[in-house]
Order: C-alpha cells, then structure tokens, then sequence
C-alpha cells in the first residue's frame, strides 16, 4: 500500500501508452545489441593475427613510414580510447576511409550493398515461390513422388557444396549451353550504360527504359539467384513441410474434413493460415542470411557484393571497412526482426 | 494439389524459356581489350605510394616516365621516354635529362622538366612504401628541391655520390617514376598532401592510357589517349575485369567474353590450352622461392650444413609436380631476364652427397624448426624438404603461421630455417644484391630488416663490399661480370637455398598479338598489343 500511495511517479509511468513503453524497449534493446556487435567486432579486430600497418605499406616499408602510419591509424592509443573512437565515428555515421583502397566506406558500400540486395531479393523469392508451395504439397501428400521429390531436393541443398554447384552451374548454362550471362553483373557493352540510381542494374535499368540493359542484366544474375534461391527452398521447402505436418494432424483439421470442407480449403484456409507466423521467422532468417552475402556465391560470380568486401576487408585488416559492414549486416537483422514482429501482430491475433 | 504442380511447372518452364531468349554475348570488339586478372591488391593507383602488381599495371600504361623499357624489347633496357636524352657531370653524381617536346599530359598541359622534378620531389617528400627507390640515392624530403630541379627547360638530379648510372636509371622506370602532371594534382591537394588523396583514386599522366574508372574488386577501365606521342594504342578500350576464381576465369576465355585470363591455375592452363581458339603465353617473373637458414644456429652456421641443404632439395620433382608450369629451377639471386642474371643452377637433389657434406660437419641428430606461411604451394615445397631432409637424419618440424606471424620472428631472427618467396622492387640487379649479398653491420642491434642478409645473421664476408663496388661501376660489361662473380660466390658460402623463378602463365584468344606481362622486371603493357 505504502509503495503504491508514495509513488505518484510510477502511476505516471503506468498511464504512458503502452505504445511508447514498446518503442522504447525496442530502441533499447537495438542500442544494446548494435553495442554489444561493436565491441566484439572491434575485440576481434584487435586480436586478429593481421598487423593492419603491414597490410597498408608492406614489408619493405621503411621504419619510419611504418611508424607515420602506425600513429596516423591511432594504433598508439589505449584501446579504451580507441573503442571510444570507434562508438563515436558510428554514432556519427562515419565509416571512415577504407585503409586499402582510400575510398570512403560509405560509398563501398554504398556500391557493393545494392549488389548484394538485388541477388538476396531474387533469391529469395524464388525460394518462397518454390519452396513454400513445395513443403505444403509435399506435407499434403505425405509420403507420395512429390514428397520423396521434396526429400531429395532438399537433401541435396543441405549437402552439396555450393561453390560445386555454382562451378557446375557456370559450366552448363553458360558455358555449353550459353543460356545465361557468365560472371559479373552485366556483360561488357553494358558497363556503366545506365546511371546508377539505385545501384540495383536491374532496377536501373527499368527506371532508365533501357531494356536491353535489363536484359544483360538478368541473364547474368538470374543463375547466382537460382542457386541461392535453391539452397533457401531447400530450407523453407523442409520447414513448411514441418510445420504443416504439424497443423494437419490437429484436431480441429479432422473436424473440418468431416465437416465436409474441401481439401484446398482445409490446407490452405486453415493449416497454412495457422503456420504463416512460423514462416515469417524462417523466411526472414534466410533472407538475412542472403543479405549478409554469399562469399562462395560472390567469389564463383565474380558479383561484388557486401559478403566479399567484409571478407576481403577482414583478411587485409581494413577494420574501417569490417566496421562499416558489420553495422550494415546488424541492422539488416535488426530491421528484419523488427519487420517479423510487425507481421507476427497481423498475421496473429494473439500477438497484438 | 494438382494446380499448385501445374503452377510448379509453368514456372520451371517460364524460367527456362526467359533464360533461353536471353543469350550470351558475342566475343569481344576488334579495338577492345578484356582481361579477366585478380585486381583486389590494388590499394592506391598514385605512382608515389603504389606498389602492388595490379597496381603497376596501371601506372605503367597511363604515365609516362623519363626512360622506360619497351614490351616488345625488353632485354634492351631502358630507353628514352618523357627524356629525349642524359648527360652525366664528371663526378658522376649529376644527371641533366633533356626533356620530350611537344608531349602533353591527359588533361592538355605540355610535359615539362617542372613536372618531372615536381614529380620525383613529391615521390620523396610523401616518403610513402617504394619511396626507398629513390631515397637510396640521398634524395630526402629536406634537400628534394635542391637535388632534383628543373634549370633551362632541363631536369638535373644530383645523388650523394656516383651511383652507376645504369642503376640510377633502371630504378627511374619503376612505377615511382611516374612523371604527373604538377597543375592538376596540385588543384587537388588537401591539406598539404600534393594531391595524394585525389592521386590515390584519379590519374593525371601522359601515357598512352587514360583511367576511366577504378571500381575496388570490380574493374579498371582504361581508355587510349590519342594523342599519345607514340601513336594511338590499337586497343582503344581496356577493361580489367576482377574475376578471382580460376575456373571462371577459363569459362569466360573459352566462351570469349574475355581476351586474356591472368590466374589460371595448373589445370585450368592444361584444359584451357586444349580450348580451340585459345593459347598459353608463358614469361618468367620476378619471384623467387628460397629457403634460408640462420647463422645464429651453431650447427646452421657451418659451411658443409650449408651446402648440404642445398642437395636436399628435389627441384625437379616438385617443378614437375606440383608446381608445374608456375615455377622453374633457379639457384641464384638475380632473377633470369635481370640485368647480370645467372644461368648456373649446379645443386641437384642428392641425399647421399648431403649425408656425406653433414657428416663432414659432424653434425648428427639434427632437430629445425622451419617457418613457413600459410601458402599452400610453400606448405608442399616445405613438406617435400621435410621428407628429403629426414632421409639425410634432420627432423624438420614445420611451423604453419599468418603473414605476421612468420614474418614478425623471420625479421627478429628468431626462426632455424625460413621458407618464403622474394621479388625485386625495382629493375636493377641492386634491387636483389643489396638485400641477400649486402650486410654491413650483422649485429643484432643494426636491425637492418629490410636486408635478407641480417634477418639471416649472416656476415656475408667480402661480399657487402663487393655489391658495392659493382652499383657504382659504369661499364655496362664490367658490371654484369662482377654479379656474376658475387653470385658465383653466394651459390657456394651463402646460408640461402634458392630453388625456384616464377612463371606467370597466361591464357589468350589467340587473335591476340604481342601481349606482355613485363617478365621478371617490369609490370604489363597494353598499347602495343592488337587484335
């Protein structure tokens, strides 16, 4: 009773609208997390067996432009102090100047993130198209040539090396068959034929009216895709299949089915509708992992995206570049969480 | 169920017939050169601080320099270039060029001798990684005006004393020599940096290519300068394409999409070479691969183990192996093509001839420590002298580490034996005889670790002198017979076991001509190659 009498200040508190308590929580919660990312990229960076001074002026260097670079880098300092460089910058926006390549981070990234955004989107769309449909007829279906089909598909984009597969893919469809573009973004005519609005070629080059542009574009970006979109159907395929499965043997599935429902109805007006929050995770989680860039997929394509940059940034030292895109890539997860349980509370009624 | 299978196929089938309609391109235009090379070590493209391969490659087609090696020539040395000619003072240390008339830089500006001393002042006072080349004649950022000028329309450089002016010039054609263009890359200087920032991403040159565009780990354009002195390049574009894997890189030369693919591995060079319309160009490069043992080891330091190493060594069954078509066997310091290069490679793999040589030391139970990085063609050279040196009674446990790692204790003298490769920075036989042969002070508190020599604990005996005899000797003869001797010398006292010269093996449409790579002393040129 005396806590309740005494304190005005929490009845206050507890008149806030509730939605003001959740944003804040959630601002909450992305500071620490975005903090807790910086200081273990930041930690490794530090205790990576890569002398960032060497990366930059080689082992001939004399010791005198060793040192000039060593103090310009701020590697003198206590690494408190330069932690609290490091918080500072990234408050601020400012990635720096690439070590290597002298560039600002900003516009790397700024150029290899679109890159990377394009092939992600296409991949994972063609992973849900086919996936999704996939995994709920294979559960439908259970034990059938499609499920078996299902099986398989999915075994093999568990287990085959995608750096195989991607060679493999190159070989037939470019090299023999010369169905799609070979590696890179766009074939040599077309370098620079468009400005860069977006820096997303195919989304350019639709604003830009330049269809032949799109065209080059997408027979080059159309194989990478497929074979990300495969290793992500393979995950959703198995997914939904589980979860449907799930629904399917439920009680009130049998009460519709002697109630007469359709199956179509049953399946996708009842299970799948009960299985679309689960989904929501599992597609969000595979689409950040397509954000966050296949370096395998990058390498074999030659597609300068952000997966390559961070690893070739990671293994040069550049740790102006590793923050920039680590910052990037957490608050791809970031956003992507927040999206899900945006949709959780339209999908779910429970959750709102 | 059945319409969801009917939608899966129709969407197979869509995906097939959009693929189908969109066809690969055609092989590359007549006037265009691709070039499909790993450009991701390209750090800065300004002459004063670049120092990587694809970086080079760069400078060399888009500046000119004072004298210059000709692709098509190059065992003929220097030529003239941006100079016309040289005269050298009586004492030797004064050089007075006489510039090029009527040569203009990209942006229109006339190529003076105030753009060349500007250039070559600035390579000195930014004291960035290759400044070494030319500070090593006494230029410092104190007495850069005074000792590289321009007086009456000519350019003198006064050294600290007389240098071989075959050394002085050899160094003037790497990349540091690059002459800019002093008005604009002074209209781009940010706080006293003389346009470095702007440098390190634009190009301000007079050579017969221009620099469209530089995108990190994506692609150099270069575009001809048509008003090149020597005539408009018959490539009028060239892309460098950053493609890293091997097998793509053969995929895109098999299908044409590219003219010429640099990284291929072995056995993409064996299938690519079946390829109809494709052939393999080979040119010795700078690279050498050694191993190099320390002479603080009392045992190590003995002359017969020294020469016993030098037999455990199976040159040709690992040039016949695994590095086959990469390497080639090569026992001295100055790479083949160099300037007083040897041909003699005397050691052969012969463990009975080591045990004789070890026994004849005393040396018995033997235990090294080799450091090797984390390479994987080091690691096999490294295993493969392993299993020679077991057989011969010395157990040999090899260190795997980082760059930094093996390197950090490699300059602390602290490793047995090092494994690891070497390539000059510069075209002049200096560039390799003042860092194996050349030691002046061997103790530890010289810490001299730019020298192969020290990091080794080596007192090279008469050597260090006689390397220095030879940069200052003027005739051209005369010097080339002097690093002869002093590798004749090295092969038999040195504590260094060079095995192998790198072969850079390119794969080309084969309606390419003339294609270069610049061997072992200079960097890839464009504009004389057609098509």
């Amino acid at each position: 009773m005396a806590l309740t009498e005494g304190s005005g200040k929490g009845r206050e508190r507890a008149s806030l609208p509730p939605w003001i308590k959740t944003t804040a929580l959630t601002i909450g919660s992305i500071a620490m997390t975005m903090l807790g990312l910086l200081f273990v990229t930041f930690i490794i960076g530090r205790v990576m067996p890569i002398d960032p001074v060497l990366a930059i002026v080689g082992e001939r260097a004399s010791q005198s432009t060793y040192d000039a670079v060593f103090l310009e880098l701020g590697l003198d300092k206590p690494l408190v102090v330069q932690f609290g460089y490091y918080i500072w910058d990234v408050l601020h926006l400012d990635f720096g100047t690439s070590l290597l390549n002298a560039r600002p981070v900003s516009e790397d990234i700024a150029r290899v993130f679109p890159a990377t955004l394009e092939l992600a989107t296409l991949g994972i769309v063609i992973g849900i198209v086919i996936g999704v449909p996939l995994g709920v007829i294979a559960a439908a279906r259970k034990g059938s040539w499609i499920d078996q089909v299902a099986r398989v598909l999915a075994l093999v984009g568990y287990s085959m090396p995608i750096f195989w597969l991607g060679l493999m893919g190159l070989l037939i469809f470019y090299g023999i068959l010369g169905w799609v573009g070979g590696p890179g973004r766009v074939g040599i005519f077309y370098v620079d034929v468009v400005p860069s609005v977006t820096g997303m070629i195919l989304v350019d080059a639709a604003l830009d009216g330049n269809w032949d542009v799109f065209k080059n574009a997408f027979s080059h970006i159309i194989l990478p895709a497929s074979l990300l979109g495969y290793f992500s159907l393979a995950y959703i395929s198995r997914m939904t299949r589980s979860f449907m499965l799930e629904q399917l043997s439920a009680e009130y599935i049998t009460t519709a089915r002697v109630k007469g429902m359709s199956e179509w109805d049953v399946i996708w007006k009842h299970a799948f509708k009960n299985i679309r929050v689960q989904l929501i995770t599992v597609i969000a989680l595979s689409y950040a992992n397509l954000l966050e860039g296949s370096v395998l997929t990058e390498i074999i394509f030659s597609w300068p995206g952000i997966g390559s940059y961070i690893t070739t940034a990671l293994l040069s030292a550049d740790m102006n570049a590793v923050l920039g895109g680590t910052v990037v890539v957490g608050l791809i997860f970031i956003l992507l969480n927040i999206l899900s349980d945006l949709l959780y509370k339209v999908f779910d009624p429970r959750a709102k | 169920m059945n319409t969801f299978a009917r939608l899966l196929s129709g969407a197979a089938i869509g995906l097939a017939v959009s693929m189908t309609s969109f066809a690969a391109v055609a092989e590359t235009p007549a006037n265009m050169l691709v070039i499909a090379h790993r450009i991701d070590d390209i750090t800065t493209i300004d002459p004063a601080e670049s120092f990587e391969f694809a970086g080079s490659d760069i400078s060399r087609n888009v500046y000119g320099r004072l004298v210059s090696l000709d692709p098509n020539d190059l065992a003929a040395g220097y030529k003239p270039d941006l100079a016309t000619s040289w005269e050298v003072s009586e004492d030797g240390k004064t050089i007075t060029f006489t510039m090029r008339e009527g040569v203009t830089f990209h942006s229109g500006n006339p190529v003076t001798a105030e753009d060349a001393a500007f250039s070559l002042q600035r390579a000195v006072i930014l004291n960035k990684t290759p400044a070494f080349i030319l500070t090593q004649f006494g230029f410092t950022a104190e007495n850069a005006t005074e000792t590289i000028r321009a007086e009456g329309g000519k350019l003198m450089i006064t050294t600290d004393k007389r240098y071989a002016t075959s050394f002085v010039l050899n160094c003037l054609t790497a990349t540091i020599g690059a002459i800019v263009d002093k008005e604009t890359v002074m209209a781009n200087e940010v706080d006293g940096d003389m346009g470095n920032e702007w440098l390190k991403t634009n190009s301000a040159g007079s050579g017969p290519y221009k620099l469209d565009s530089w995108k990190p780990n994506e692609s150099v354009t270069l575009s001809s300068n048509p008003d090149y002195y020597g005539g408009a390049p018959a490539m009028e574009r060239v892309i460098v394409r950053h493609v890293i894997e091997s097998a793509s890189q053969r995929l895109l030369l098999e299908r044409g999409d590219v003219d010429i693919a640099r990284n291929l591995n072995p056995e993409d060079i064996a299938g690519a070479s079946q390829a109809e319309g494709v052939k393999i160009e080979d040119e010795l490069k700078g690279r050498l691969m050694y191993i190099a043992l320390n002479q603080k080891h009392p045992e190590l330091s003995k002359p017969e183990v020294r020469q016993a190493f030098k037999y455990l060594i199976d040159y040709e069954g690992m040039r016949d192996s695994f590095l086959k078509g990469q390497y080639t066997i090569h026992q001295n310091f100055l790479p083949a093509t160099y300037l007083g290069a040897s041909e003699e490679n005397p050691f052969s793999y012969n463990i009975e001839k080591a045990k004789e040589l070890l026994a004849a030391a005393g040396v018995e139970d033997l235990e090294i420590e080799i450091g090797v990085r984390e390479a994987q063609e080091r690691i096999e050279i490294g295993q493969s002298f392993q299993n020679a040196a077991a057989q011969a009674g010395i157990k040999v446990n090899i260190t795997v580490g980082t760059a930094k790692q093996i390197l950090a204790r490699y300059r602390a003298r602290e490793l047995d034996v090092y494994l690891g490769a070497w390539g000059p920075d510069y075209p002049d036989p200096q560039t390799n005889a003042g860092t194996f042969a050349y030691n002046p002070d061997n103790s530890d508190a010289a810490n001299a670790t730019g020298l192969l020599a020290w990091r080794n604990s080596w007192d090279t005996g008469g050597l260090t002198e006689k390397v220095d005899a030879a940069v200052v000797e003027n005739d051209r003869d005369m010097r080339i017979q002097m690093y002869q001797d002093i590798q004749a010398e090295f092969r038999e006292t040195s504590p260094f076991v060079i095995m192998f010269q790198q072969i850079e093996q390119s794969a080309l449409r084969d309606n390419v001509i003339d294609w270069s790579t610049g061997q072992a002393v200079t960097s890839a040129a464009y504009w004389q190659v057609t098509k």
